[in-house]
């Protein structure tokens, strides 16, 4: 007899036997083929088991829990649960790894080590429900200084000269990141661009093209060109709010896109303009973007495209250099740029890169603002920061590190159900989030997941005004960069240093 | 009087910034008329609830007419050493037209006094630098990098004289009475702290730039970093530093016309905005979108002095107008006055039987300007365009 080395499972399925009323919905519900019926009782299967929740939320009887399997390996502190079951899969495969959404790994969020300033005595906070707070901004590229002329002899008749670049105003600092038709399901899709629309914020189109359906949102959406082109044409161009080129992604520096051909069905292949079935890997780089130069020809090609009406920017993964390539990518004429931190999400993504490659985001943002003042280019430009802004705290101390706008995935995904299984890469989301199967999809209301996305949002921005209020700033202007509205208590000074924040009792 | 630290900053407070409420009070003669500094004192030591002795200072504009081609730079020095080196200094890199102590009464009870000096200065002459640039950058220098020595002020015909004290205290220690100017500006101070230290009263100053300040500005951060961007250096860690340098950024540097330059710091709601007509939302969104870094937030009122483009006095208060600003003009309609309270305008209709035509309080986030020849070009009550006639090029 072989011996078993399947993995231990993490999760255990508990159904009540008592109360379960063998009416077999959650069986049609797990798409992961963790439950059956045998003709007599449910059977579970640990082994397959996500713990994406699906079954407990579908079960009319409450019967189902989904508890912790890790009472029987022994214990040890270096060889941990996680490192034995990666060595299990790749001796199992002999395989790279996948994996999805952000870093696992249980690294110290900076975020978290952060705290804000607010206003006692000397100067009186703002409340936000009797007094005006602002939180639009503008989106895109702006001149150093705007010229004006004044008649010598009447001071009263002034002119102004400056021709503008464009800008798109949002009404909040933030933007849902991107997320490809392919990546996540076109219900999914729908819902954070109308939703977008709705509370005049960005979102992004990943790099899967933007279906027929979208165009109509297109005022909201960055279209992004990655580096397999896909559902590239005029149109898609042209009918943006930007024009983002990805070079690099937080979850995964140094790689392109992962999409396998299983995924790729009609309605992916019509708007990547792709054959039906076939993978859909982008190049790790832009096969004409192999130095600077290339990176600000292709700028300037995509300005010329759509006659300098639209803002073209770049995206790069937070590395070691971000600070020097960053300056380069803004003296290449880009409009906006884009910052993502290691911790940031991917639909499928090698496991060794997205837990060990690029650099946290805080800090990301505080070399590159610091790096673009030193050279005098940082109000030029607009900088988006993303990877792993999980809620409203995390958008507001980006923002005072130095980002006009916070970029974020996995909040919106939380929003419409997703329970972060990080199984998207498989294909068989139960919530109709990160698939394309179409019974998966079915699931997933477009309304309703819109209106929580609103919601989501409104709450944001409501909190970021009552800790502007606090702080007694009436415009998130004002927050931008204001690190001394920041003090830090995290273990470690040296962040505290190259943050550029002080210590919280300073 | 305190004496002591007048030049640096003492150890205990380097890293802290100062807080404080305060009086400012400036009024200016619209037909270039020198006024000497009984008005000027007047005004300010009436308002003593809003000081703790802790700090006082006046900006005279005009007071030197026969250096008035000179930087009239003016300085504490902490022994003669530094000022030897700081005088070589000056003479290795430009002329030195006059250099002479600024006249003080010390009160005889002191043994320890500061050496208060001021300093005729031309730059040579540069190609590749403006005059006013190389004073900036020797400005900066010095505050910076020179110990023992610190500017108080360095603009044209006009000077800068403060210290730690009651304003009527400090008012007498520089003779400020006995100085004529057509403009001047004052301030008094109530800090939360006590740094004992000269340089962190106002009148903060800039070349041809003066502002006194009540408020604080909780965008100190943002507009900070934003003019280090241009090469300023912000070691004063208090947040009037950062108004004089904006100022002296949009205006002198950017050239952008006084009235805009106040929609830039103080900009108007973009509700407001949205309710104009193209042309007005073309400017104010772009001046808001260009100089988000340098909108001023928080409470505060400033008067600003400025002798360029032409000697201009301003008035401005934040956007919710969180600190007072109150303004006059006076019954034959020369002299335009500001103060943090009426009661500057009252004291001066009592002692100096001076009639005033009209009192008023400008709108929150709305510029007073007066210019000498041009008169009251806003009077701090207009919406943003009135009375400006703005064109603007290509497409609306």
């Amino acid at each position: 007899m072989s011996l078993n080395h399947s993995i231990p499972s993490y999760f255990h399925i508990k159904v009540d036997r008592e109360i379960c009323r063998k009416c077999k919905r959650c069986t049609n519900h797990c798409s992961y083929d963790a439950l059956s019926f045998n003709g007599e009782r449910i059977v579970s299967d640990d082994s397959k088991c996500v713990a994406c929740q699906r079954c407990v939320a579908m079960c009319p009887a409450g019967a189902i829990r989904i508890e912790k399997n890790d009472s029987f390996l022994p214990f040890h502190g270096n060889y941990t649960r996680r490192i034995r079951n990666i060595i299990w899969a790749q001796s199992g495969n002999g395989g790279v790894l996948l994996s999805a959404t952000g870093n696992d790994r249980p690294i110290r969020t900076i975020f978290d080590d952060l705290l804000l300033d607010a206003c006692q005595v000397t100067n009186p906070s703002i409340d936000p429900l009797r007094e005006p707070i602002e939180t639009k901004i503008f989106f895109g590229r702006k001149p150093k200084k705007i010229v004006f002329s004044e008649d010598p002899k009447k001071l009263n008749n002034i002119s102004l000269k400056t021709e503008f670049m464009p800008n798109f105003e949002i009404d909040s600092p933030i933007m849902v990141g991107h997320m490809s038709l392919g990546s996540i399901s076109y219900n999914a899709c729908m819902a954070i661009y109308q939703a977008a629309k709705e509370l005049n914020i960005l979102a992004g189109s990943g790099e899967g093209g933007l279906h027929q359906d979208f165009y109509e949102y297109g005022p909201n959406i960055i279209t992004e060109i990655a580096s397999g082109r896909f559902g590239v044409d005029i149109n898609y161009l042209q009918n943006a709010a930007g024009i983002e080129i990805k070079i690099g992604q937080g979850a995964k520096p140094g790689h392109g896109g992962h999409l396998p051909g299983e995924k790729v069905n009609t309605l992916i292949s019509q708007t990547r303009m792709i054959p039906k079935g076939s993978d859909a890997l982008s190049p790790y780089p832009h096969h004409d973007i192999y130095s600077i130069e290339d990176l600000a020809q292709l700028i300037s090609a995509l300005k010329e495209a759509t006659r300098y009406k639209v803002p073209i920017g770049v995206k790069i993964a937070a590395v070691h250099n971000s600070a020097p390539i960053a300056v380069g990518i803004v003296r290449g004429g880009a409009d906006f740029l884009t910052i993502d931190g290691f911790r940031g999400g991917t639909g499928a993504a090698p496991r060794i890169i997205r837990d060990h490659a690029g650099i946290p985001i805080e800090l990301a943002i505080a070399v590159v603002d610091k790096r673009l003042r030193e050279e005098n280019l940082r109000d030029e430009v607009t900088l988006v920061a993303g990877g792993s802004i999980r809620y409203s705290a995390d958008l507001i101390k980006a923002i005072a590190l130095g980002a006009d706008v916070g970029m974020c995935c996995m909040p919106v995904l939380i929003a419409m159900g997703c329970r972060v299984c990080q199984q998207c890469f498989r294909g068989l989301c139960s919530w109709g989030i990160a698939t394309q199967q179409e019974y998966l999809v079915k699931r997933l209301d477009i309304d309703v997941s819109r209106n929580r996305i609103i919601n989501l949002f409104h709450s944001w921005n409501e909190e970021l005004k009552e800790v502007l209020g606090a702080m007694g700033i009436d415009s998130v202007e004002s927050l931008r960069s204001n690190r001394d509205r920041l003090r830090y208590i995290g273990p470690n000074p040296k962040i505290a240093d190259i943050l550029g924040v002080k210590h919280a009792g300073e | 009087m305190k004496w002591n630290n007048y030049v640096s900053l003492s150890e205990k407070f380097r890293n802290q910034r100062v807080f404080d409420g305060c009086g400012i009070s400036g009024f200016i003669n619209l037909d270039g008329k020198r006024e000497n500094g009984d008005q000027i004192i007047d005004m300010l030591s009436i308002l003593s609830e809003r000081e703790n002795g802790l700090g006082a200072g006046f900006a005279g504009y005009g007071i030197y007419p026969r250096y008035k081609e000179c930087y009239a730079i003016h300085l504490l020095i902490e022994d003669e050493q530094s000022k030897e080196h700081l005088i070589r200094y000056l003479d290795e890199i430009g002329n030195i037209i006059q250099s002479e102590p600024i006249p003080t009464k010390i009160p005889s009870n002191v043994d320890n006094p500061p050496i208060t000096w001021r300093i005729f200065y031309e730059p040579r002459h540069k190609k590749s630098i403006s005059d006013d640039e190389q004073v900036v950058k020797l400005v900066m220098n010095l505050n910076d990098h020179f110990n023992g020595v610190f500017v108080i002020s360095s603009g044209k015909n006009m000077g800068v004289f403060k210290g730690n004290g009651w304003s009527h205290e400090i008012a007498e220690f520089y003779n400020i009475k006995d100085y004529k100017a057509y403009m001047w500006l004052a301030h008094s101070r109530f800090p939360t702290n006590t740094p004992g230290w000269w340089g962190g009263a106002h009148p903060f100053n800039l070349l041809g730039t003066s502002v006194v300040h009540n408020g604080e500005i909780t965008s100190y951060g943002t507009n900070m970093r934003y003019l280090e961007s241009f090469g300023y250096k912000c070691t004063l860690l208090t947040d009037t530093e950062v108004i004089a340098y904006l100022i002296d950024l949009l205006i002198r540097k950017h050239k952008i016309p006084v009235p805009i330059a106040t929609m830039a710091l103080a900009p108007p709601l973009f509700s407001t905005i949205e309710a104009m007509e193209p042309r007005y939302q073309i400017a104010l969104k772009n001046i808001r979108a260009t100089y988000r870094s340098a909108m001023l937030n928080g409470p505060f009122s400033v008067i600003v002095g400025l002798s360029c483009p032409k000697p201009t006095l301003v008035g401005l208060s934040d956007r919710k107008k969180l600190r007072p600003l109150v303004a006059a003009i006076s019954e034959n309609k020369n002299s335009i006055f500001l103060s943090s309270e009426e009661a500057s305008f009252k004291r001066l209709k009592l002692k100096e039987a001076f009639n005033f035509k009209k009192i008023w309080q400008p709108k929150s986030g709305t510029a007073i300007i007066a210019q000498v020849g041009e008169g009251l070009l806003r009077n701090g009550m207009e919406t943003p365009f009135e009375k400006i006639n703005l064109t603007v090029e290509g497409d609306i």
